[in-house]
């Protein structure tokens, strides 16, 4: 165990340089030249020359990747070109948004995925698990940002029951915060509903046809019993796993959900970066996120390896 | 006795809910850095509206009028401009305003590095402090456009006091001399107003707090406004308009701006111009105007929010030249001078922003102007790649908008005379560069408007830009709010505004 | 010599492992169900010239917006197109959206993880963390930049989905070949002497394939959002050329006055997406019967 826990610790450094090359590359590679973008609208030739200037842009791309990585050993992930603020603080500004915005969806996806797993499971091959399938597969099968529309315009605009867009930070006020967050993080969940709806159902179908589950039955216990105190609680294992594993994608992926929804989250700044050529905030944000992404996914096996004595030795 | 008089101060007290009255803007982008020196998006200067006073200000007919200069003087030799300063105005740190602050601002924004306000200053070459409440603008040569440029970021004036110990950082907590000081700014969400109590005008504010929201999305942006989320919209879509005008909850407000949507060929900015026919042979970019019916792609793509034009200004501006109208279509001429030319079925590659509105220009330009030959080919490029592109001569023709400046000047010299920064096209004539260089020299309106016709005489026969129209700056905001002025330049004034 | 009496009834005939495999997915309903909808989308892509009504670039400046009726069956567009004939023709970038994406995953990434696992040592050390690398950003993140870097249209779009993708497959592939090298056939191939490559295509790809086919199919759904959602930045497939994302992408700004524009395609990309779904499904259930 604790060799196991090495190793993956020691393969997460290669993965991050790899991490910090894969997207300093990408953004360098983008066309257009980021002083000219920046400059604006009036193209003025010494605000493009002080913007090469300042972001060692005439320098050789390795010499800019050094300047980069020697910034974030010392925790200083550089400054948004546009705003002029430090990503750090960008990202510890967004960082509460979009962890909410991702728990919320969480929870959603859980509730609808794992309920519809269960009974799609027990009720295998009725219709109530083409019904299941099909309402956790719509999740799947709608666009984020479509879905988000459609439900503006509902709740929003045609109901008045919901704001259409915008951010309140829960400790300002607890009831507008959640009624904003409510529609993207449905929209958000519905895709993950479908994933854990489909491993949940077949994490069901091993356990209830398992020797455990039989010997359950022929102790006579109630079926509702059997199903969850025993067949579900085995099931839950590989079901948290992938549950932390999603958690670890939606901190950086909920993309267009927030671009729809106007939240101010991660997905929203990378996109934008991304177009204003803001190269520092991109190569920032996916650091950390996909730093964070490593840690969850190391956290998780940990935890399935922990719990699951069969994987250990 | 004395108990019941405190039971009723406390009842009346509570019957006198102090509330701050808020307005809530949703803005069309996030603007950029809120620094006036170094700002460099349109939607940045909405916010300044109500963050920095300037100099001098606009009216609804695009007239100069005063803000903090209370008068202006031209010297006889229009050689310096003497500029008398409002009493009594405070920045928002408390320090006061006079002419030493205004040629510190000056300096700041002609000599700070990273200052995108140093082309438009560049007339200017030294700054006098009269006395305390004049100051002398000193010009190299007379510079027509210097009272327009005044009325925009370069007239805005900031704390001294503050620009000093911020540096470059002054942009995250900007101290200025507005209606309205910084609160806070969450980037891409909000940004935050509170009523200046010390404003000099402090009569005409009627709103404590102001919020702005930007919100990208045309439609979410209107979603909030008819949900009640925002009091007031910039840059509606065209398309949502006939519904909010029946609509009694809400009031549209309109008027044309002052920049301009356009095709910009590139007839001389790299060697691409040579190896396409458009390029090469002004007769083919005739025949490309006369295939376009402009009426009707401001009817189709704009919904009729726009007025077509053929200038760099509109036909309603006091700086048209009415000597060149706007021509109408003529698909027969425009088939001759190309069968003239000898190219029947010339083929070109658009360059067009993604947005949906240049998206929709596109495709009704390139449908139009099949009909008499043309094979317009469409390549949407991102805003970014494509300014480069165009800085660097590598396309062919660019859907490219301006969003304009007060003066005429504004909207010419850039663009059109010899390497200057925004000339995408390359123009480059001798005859034009003197008549634009003439022009911004010359004060006298009466000659400065025929150095404009002669200029538009020349543009319209060579075409480096061909005008396609003017869009309409289109507001939507709740029908409780009153006193919003509709000025050409786009800007959301809050004097005057108030919430019924 | 006596005459041997050699008894003339055979056994039944055995199916091949495959054709068992196939028996089971024709007894899933949903998978069926799913199949008949792609297959009913391919055919419209295919025929789409013979039966779209109008020319989905013929732009008509008195139709504009016009509501569903006997002439556009599903309404018109912005300027004037007709949406019917655009929900046709659109299958064609939306289907090869989702193909040729996955085409370029599977041939980059199978060799890849095939590499990975039969090689082991630094090569999969390497090959790993790179894959690792790659999942750890944001998917639609490396999409985005990717196809900001090749510039916005359709085939720079399946190229972006299609490596943004290619890691899955890498992974997917590596496990299949770590599991399946230790089996007992392989290790004899081995010993008999077969060459590394004869091995790697006789005996281990057949045994991956079973997953890849399952995979390839759920991505072709998610590769067919992907392109909807580029689309909505602007980066998938350019006007006037239709695709169903591109036109929710301008429908949306009419949803009010015009949903036509918005329904069409948006149904369109739902059940095509849910039919790949479905049918992924119905395959991974039929290959692997102890899921079924």
């Amino acid at each position: 165990m604790f060799n196991y826990l090495l190793k993956r610790l020691a393969a997460i450094v290669p993965t991050l340089f790899f991490v910090s090359i894969l997207i300093f590359g990408l953004q360098q590679l983008l066309p257009g030249d980021p002083a000219v973008a920046l400059a604006g609208e009036d193209n003025d030739p010494n605000v493009i020359a002080y913007l090469r200037g300042k972001f060692h842009l005439d320098e050789p791309l390795p010499v800019r990747y050094w300047y980069w990585l020697d910034g974030v050993f010392h925790g200083d992930l550089g400054e948004s070109v546009r705003i002029h603020k430090p990503v750090t603080e960008l990202i510890l500004e967004k960082l509460p948004v979009t962890i909410e915005l991702a728990v919320l969806a969480m929870l959603i996806a859980l509730v609808i995925g794992i309920s519809a797993g269960v009974a799609s499971a027990v009720l295998k091959d009725t219709k109530w698990d083409y019904a299941a399938n099909i309402f956790a597969l719509w999740g799947l099968s709608t666009p984020n940002f479509w879905l988000g529309i459609l439900l503006i315009l509902l709740f929003a605009v045609k109901l008045g029951w919901l704001p259409a867009s915008g951010y309140v930070s829960p400790f300002e006020d607890l009831k507008a915060n959640l009624a904003a967050m409510i529609m993207p993080a449905f929209v958000l969940g519905n895709a993950i509903a479908a994933v854990l709806m489909r491993h949940t159902r077949s994490a069901m179908l091993q356990v209830l046809s398992s020797d455990y589950v039989r010997t359950a039955r022929a102790k006579g216990l109630a079926e509702r019993v059997v199903i969850l105190r025993h067949a579900l609680r085995n099931a839950m294992v590989p079901i948290v796993t992938l549950g932390a594993l999603q958690l670890g994608e939606l901190l950086g992926g909920a993309v267009l959900t927030e671009q729809v929804f106007s939240i101010p989250g991660f997905g929203k700044l990378i996109v934008d970066a991304v177009f204003n050529r803001d190269y520092s905030v991109v190569q920032g944000v996916v650091l950390f996120t996909a730093t964070a992404y490593i840690t969850l996914n190391l956290l998780a096996d940990l935890a399935y390896f922990v719990v699951n004595p069969r994987m250990r030795g | 006795m004395k108990f019941s008089r405190l039971v009723f101060a406390l009842s009346l007290a509570a019957a006198l809910p102090s509330f701050a009255q808020a307005l809530r803007i949703g803005l069309a982008e996030d603007p950029d850095v809120l620094d006036p020196t170094l700002a460099r998006t349109f939607v940045g200067r909405i916010v300044f509206a109500a963050l920095c006073d300037k100099l001098l200000d606009l009216d609804e007919k695009l007239a100069i009028v005063p803000q903090l200069a209370t008068s202006h003087e031209w010297s006889p030799d229009y050689k310096a401009l003497t500029l008398k300063l409002r009493q009594g105005v405070t920045f928002h740190d408390g320090e006061k305003f006079d002419a030493a602050a205004v040629k510190f601002n000056i300096e700041r924004h002609k000599t700070m590095q990273g200052s995108n306000r140093r082309g438009e200053l560049a007339p200017v070459t030294s700054v006098d402090v009269v006395d305390p409440q004049t100051v002398r603008l000193n010009l190299a040569a007379p510079f027509a456009p210097l009272l327009a440029v005044l009325t925009d970021r370069s007239g805005m004036m900031v704390s001294p006091k503050a620009a000093q110990a911020a540096g470059d950082k002054f942009g995250a907590a900007p101290v200025c001399s507005g209606p309205f000081r910084f609160v806070e700014r969450v980037a891409q969400d909000r940004i935050v107003f509170e009523r200046y109590a010390n404003y000099w005008n402090k009569g005409a504010i009627h709103f404590d707090k102001v919020t702005y929201l930007p919100l990208i999305d045309a439609t979410v942006r209107l979603a909030n406004l008819k949900s009640g989320q925002l009091d007031l919209i910039e840059r509606v879509a065209p398309s949502d308009i006939p519904a909010l005008g029946k609509d009694s909850r809400f009031k549209v407000a309109k008027i044309v701006e002052i920049g301009y949507q356009g095709v910009t060929f590139n007839i001389g900015k790299s060697d691409l111009a040579q190896k396409y026919p458009a390029g090469k042979d002004p007769r083919v970019r005739e025949a490309f105007e006369l295939a376009l019916d402009r009426d009707a792609i401001v009817q189709v793509a704009m919904e009729g929010e726009a007025l077509a034009g053929n200038q760099w200004v509109a036909p309603t501006n006091t700086w048209y030249a009415k000597n060149v109208p706007v021509p109408k279509r003529d698909l027969n001429r425009a088939k001759a001078l190309l069968r003239e030319a000898g190219v029947i079925n010339p083929t070109f590659t658009l360059m067009t922003p993604t947005t949906s509105d240049a998206q929709r220009i596109g495709q009704v330009v390139q449908a139009m102007v099949k009909e008499a030959g043309f094979d317009l080919k469409l390549q949407s490029t991102e805003f970014s790649t494509s300014i480069d592109m165009a800085d660097k001569g590598q396309y062919e023709a660019y859907l490219l908008a301006w969003s304009g400046r007060a003066d005429p000047d504004g909207n010419l010299h850039s663009h059109l005379a010899c390497k200057q920064p925004l000339n995408y096209s390359g123009n480059c004539r001798a005859d034009m560069d003197e008549l634009i260089n003439k022009q911004r020299a010359t004060v006298d309106r009466a000659e400065r408007l025929k150095l404009f016709e002669q200029i538009a005489a020349i543009e319209s026969k060579d075409r480096p830009i061909v005008y396609l129209f003017h869009r309409h700056w289109l507001w939507a905001y709740t029908n409780k709010l009153s006193g919003l002025r509709t000025v050409p330049d786009g800007m959301v004034r809050l004097q005057g505004l108030r919430m019924n | 010599m006596a005459a041997i009496a050699i008894p003339i009834d055979v056994a039944p005939r055995e199916l091949t492992p495959a054709q068992r495999a196939l028996r089971r997915l024709a007894r899933r309903r949903g998978a069926m169900v799913g199949l008949v909808i792609v297959v009913f989308f391919v055919l419209l892509a295919l025929l789409a010239p013979w039966i779209a009504p109008y020319d989905p670039l013929a732009a008509s400046w008195s139709a504009v917006r016009k509501a569903p009726s006997w002439q556009h069956w599903f309404g018109t567009d912005e300027i004037g197109r007709d949406v019917l004939a655009r929900v046709i023709w659109g299958a064609r970038a939306s289907l090869l959206a989702g193909v040729v994406s996955v085409a370029i995953s599977l041939s980059i990434g199978v060799p890849v993880g095939l590499a990975a696992g039969y090689l082991g040592g630094w090569v999969d050390m390497l090959i790993s963390r790179m894959t690792d690398a790659m999942l750890a950003c944001p998917f639609l993140i490396l999409a985005i930049a990717l196809a900001a870097f090749l510039g916005p249209s359709l085939t720079n779009a399946m190229i972006a989905i299609g490596i943004a993708a290619t890691p899955i497959f890498i992974r997917l592939t590596r496990a299949q070949v770590l599991a399946v090298k230790v089996e007992d056939y392989v290790e004899a191939a081995r010993a008999v002497g077969n060459s590394h490559l004869r091995i790697a295509l006789r005996h281990i790809f057949p045994n991956v394939v079973a997953t890849l086919i399952v995979q390839a199919t759920l991505a072709i759904a998610a590769a067919v959002i992907a392109e909807a959602s580029l689309s909505f930045l602007g980066l998938g497939q350019q006007p006037p050329a239709p695709s169903w994302g591109s036109m929710l992408n301008t429908a949306k700004n009419f949803v009010e006055n015009a949903p036509w524009m918005a329904v069409w395609p948006g149904l369109s990309i739902f059940f095509l997406v849910l039919s790949f779904n479905l049918l992924g499904d119905g395959l991974r259930d039929a290959l692997d019967p102890r899921h079924g």
